[in-house]
């Protein structure tokens, strides 16, 4: 049945006690049902929010207001979606309220905006809930009660009241108190009380266990397999503050490059050269004629790093000597940059290619084989320690950046590398040579030159 | 609780204790100290407390008691033969420790490993007093996950089931003769047999809670393994086929796969390379597919045909495409088992497809609010309002699916 509308479109104010307030959202809801007022009748303020305009007067009570049916599922998610930050959630409730008296099954069909709406809000609830118990640190203090456990939270949605049960049955033989900017939460192992909000001085400042807990967080990173983003996308960093391991992060993955490369004697490069000629880490060695290894002074400033070793290259057995090699040597003369006081090596150290009748024609280095042989560069780079290194066309800046890079728009400027270093990143010479346009051969040139000559300035080469 | 010198091991053994994959602590026995008088609880879904920047979660205090070992196994950096620093905990520190991280909300237990010291007898019987001084006299009610020694005495696998969550031994290696080479020690034989008698104890004890809920609990949460990939021949079709009869035959909850991770002073007969990160991905992706997509085992090895899965594109993309003839699939008809084979489509995805499509026909609209990746779905399905361009038989679907895509210098 859907109820009859309301004789008069006046507008009425539901009063709820907090943000959260279920049982008022389920009382208020109960009457306005019986009453027949739709959603856009309803102003909902929250008690003691003075940014919420009282203009309305309040819902009249029905004292025998029946409870409508609705599905078990609803209450559920409706106790999730409440403690949504978002001001539709009270709105959208209603609405999915008086659509489910006719529609019973209406939650089943997720392709509806207004349920897809409240599944969405429900989740991002439900994922801050679990945040919240994945990440709250208590700090031990202590009074002539014992000790007592505190804790600072800032939670992204109303999640306290929905969580506290959840650290009351897991905690419930020791004193603790969690605060958080909207409201807190104290339980005195008899009972919960509910605190005003509070900040983060009213927490402790320290517990030198934190320091143990560090010791731990430091030694469990496996510093052979970084993988930020996978970290990130679970503990996201809006989190980091509260969270006392996390001052680690930075110096961690710094130091990741040379603690994982420190685990194989890094040896020399002579050493290094020599084991990479019998590399088997993806199937480029078998056609190739040899491994192109990087050449150049162990300590140099600036790193030149293009994408892989070409025909010349490979025959010879040294990195650009081709005819890219030769532009690139005319284009480093001409920013004042010394090849021989570089260290010049590529992405790829087998040369990729498809045979047409007797040519061998260049063919990309895919994401796999530049990870594959990216053991090879990070061992040149812990050796060589560069000041910069100098990123040629987008396989060098894959190798060296671990992501997919658009050379047209980030070439040209400093761009640090993900282990703190620095990286400068521009086009591969063979590009140029590719240019059909002989005036645009020469525009692209000369901003290839500038490139060099501006990295030049950043290395202090 | 701070004592310096504690920092020092801590730092030791958890360092030795990292290249153990599992930490899960989910699935266990349901408990909670609401009574007042314990600490800790389990409700059925663990919890990651944080996560380090290798991308791995950490809800266990993951550490070794020792890592003075007898035994020499190639792989593993605590090897008699390794020039690491060693250290040991005495049994009443992990106590300490385990318990002062729980009541900070660090950690939702304790993973507890060892090197083998003495015996296995008296290593077991070190781990066991750890797990019943925290169950028994802490009243810890949180989760234990023990590694169990193979060797160990039956009384002690039994006690340490009585205690802990979970137990794990570890086969290491997909074959044995990866095993007797790399492993000298390890006896193939003997870690199968233990495994079988865990499942014994696992399936009794379960069968008698079933009908007297207040019967002695045994390893709630079952036994897991790991294997080690990379550091032997073994290709991806062995290792599929050795986890999926881990599954069947010894009722594993799971099976990690850890990729041959470089270590410090590694043994000269080890590869000198380590295997792609990505590799150790898709056999999980692999694992997945085995247990709640459907597949068999002789699908997948049809699909990724060489003996190792395609590294370029998941190993379900890869089966689509080699079966393309299926496709496209009519999203308002098609039965779950079919479209649970779409590469972007899982369970809770198709479950939600299927309750929509009984209220109404699906269109494009609707299944791009159904289904998060619907780019990538789009070329399997048919709708009344889309018929994929790029359908399965165009060659180019081939090229989307290889994930990182062929790169140009510019």
């Amino acid at each position: 049945m859907i109820p009859a509308p309301a004789t008069r479109a006046a507008s009425y104010r539901a009063e709820l006690a907090h943000p959260a307030d279920f049982e008022g959202l389920r009382r208020i809801l109960r009457t306005a049902l019986a009453l027949g007022i739709p959603p856009q009748l309803l102003d909902w303020t929250i008690t003691g929010d003075e940014s919420l305009p009282v203009r309305h007067p309040p819902l009249p009570p029905v004292p025998d207001a029946p409870t409508p049916r609705v599905p078990k599922q609803f209450l559920e998610l409706a106790q999730l979606a409440i403690s949504h930050t978002s001001p539709r959630r009270f709105r959208l409730l209603h609405s999915l309220l008086i659509r489910l008296q006719v529609q019973p099954r209406l939650l089943e069909d997720r392709s509806d905006p207004e349920v897809d709406d409240a599944e969405q809000m429900a989740k991002a609830v439900s994922r801050d809930r679990h945040k919240m118990r994945a990440f709250v640190r208590f700090r031990e203090t202590s009074d002539e009660a014992g000790p007592h456990y505190i804790a600072w939270f800032e939670p992204s949605h109303h999640v306290l009241r929905l969580d506290a049960g959840f650290f009351v049955r897991r905690f419930a033989s020791q004193r603790w108190t969690i605060l958080t900017p909207q409201v807190s939460a104290h339980w005195n192992r008899q009972e919960l009380e509910w605190l005003p909000g509070a900040s983060r001085n009213d927490a402790p400042g320290e517990d030198p266990v934190e320091e143990i807990w560090k010791t731990y967080y430091a030694s469990t990173f496996n510093p052979a397999r970084l993988k930020v983003k996978a970290m990130e996308s679970e503990m996201p960093r809006k989190y980091w503050k509260n969270l006392p391991e996390a001052a680690l992060i930075p110096q961690l993955i710094a130091q990741a490059e040379t603690r994982s490369s420190g685990m194989i004697a890094v040896g020399t490069l002579a050493n290094v050269r020599d084991e990479a000629q019998a590399c088997r880490r993806c199937p480029l060695w078998q056609p190739a004629t040899q491994t192109v290894f990087g050449e150049g002074p162990e300590g140099a400033r600036l790193m030149i790093v293009g994408e892989q070793p070409g025909d010349q290259e490979d025959l010879q057995g040294r990195p650009f000597v081709g005819p890219a090699g030769q532009l690139l040597d005319q284009a480093l003369a001409e920013a004042g940059i010394d090849r021989s006081s570089a260290y010049v090596t590529n992405a790829v150290k087998h040369f990729k290619f498809q045979l047409r009748g007797k040519r061998r024609l260049h063919e990309a280095p895919n994401a796999g084989e530049i990870e594959a042989c990216r053991w090879w560069l990070d061992r040149e780079r812990a050796l060589v320690k560069p000041g910069l290194v100098l990123m040629l066309g987008a396989s060098a800046g894959r190798a060296l950046m671990g992501r997919a890079v658009a050379v047209g728009k980030e070439r040209g400027r400093p761009i640090p590398l993900p282990d703190g270093s620095a990286g400068f990143l521009t086009v591969h010479p063979s590009y140029l040579l590719r240019l059909p346009d002989e005036a645009a051969k020469q525009a692209e040139y000369a901003r290839f030159v500038d490139d060099l000559r501006a990295a030049k300035a950043q290395a202090g080469a | 609780m701070p004592v310096p010198d504690l920092k020092a091991k801590l730092a030791i053994l958890a360092d030795a204790a990292k290249y153990d994959a599992s930490c899960a602590s989910s699935g266990t026995a349901k408990r909670n100290s609401a009574d007042g008088k314990g600490l800790g609880s389990t409700e059925g879904m663990g919890i990651c407390h944080a996560y380090a920047p290798d991308g791995r979660c950490i809800s266990l205090l993951k550490i070794l008691l020792t890592n003075s070992c007898i035994f020499d196994c190639a792989y593993c950096i605590n090897r008699r033969s390794s020039n690491v620093r060693r250290a040991r905990f005495t049994v009443d520190e992990v106590v300490r420790l385990t318990i002062g991280f729980y009541r900070r909300n660090y950690i939702e237990g304790l993973f507890l490993s060892s090197g083998i010291i003495r015996s296995s007898n008296y290593t077991m019987e070190q781990l066991v007093e750890v797990a019943r001084r925290l169950r028994e006299e802490e009243h810890f009610r949180g989760y234990i996950h023990l590694k169990t020694i193979p060797d160990a005495a039956p009384e002690l696998l039994e006690a340490a089931g009585r205690h802990a969550d979970r137990l794990s031994i570890n086969v290491e290696l997909p074959t044995e003769s990866g095993l007797a080479r790399l492993a000298p020690d390890k006896d193939a034989g003997s870690i199968r047999g233990s495994m079988a008698t865990l499942r014994h104890h696992i399936l009794d004890a379960k069968d008698a809670t079933g009908r007297y809920p207040s019967a002695p609990k045994f390893a709630p949460a079952g036994q897991s393994t790991q294997m080690i990939v990379g550091a032997d021949g073994a290709d991806d079709h062995a290792i599929l086929s050795r986890a999926n009869a881990l599954y069947t035959g010894f009722g594993m909850r799971r099976v990690y796969y850890s990729g041959f991770s470089p270590i410090p002073d590694g043994s000269a007969i080890l590869p000198p390379a380590r295997p792609p990160l990505l590799r150790e991905h898709r056999l999980y992706q692999a694992d997945w597919m085995l247990r709640f997509y459907g597949f068999n085992l002789d699908e997948i090895r049809a699909a990724s045909p060489g003996g190792h899965l395609p590294l370029e594109m998941d190993p379900k993309a890869a089966w689509a495409l080699a079966n393309r003839h299926l496709f496209p699939l009519d999203v308002n008809r098609a039965p779950r088992e079919l479209l649970l084979r779409v590469p972007g489509l899982g369970p809770k995805v198709v479950d939600r497809l299927l309750a929509a499509r009984r209220w109404r026909q699906l269109r494009l609209a609707d299944v791009e609010r159904l289904v998060r990746s619907a780019r990538r779905v789009k070329p399997f399905l048919t709708m009344p309002d889309w018929l994929p361009r790029n359908g399965p038989d165009s060659l180019r679907l081939a090229e989307r699916l290889v994930q990182p895509k062929q790169l140009s210098l510019l």
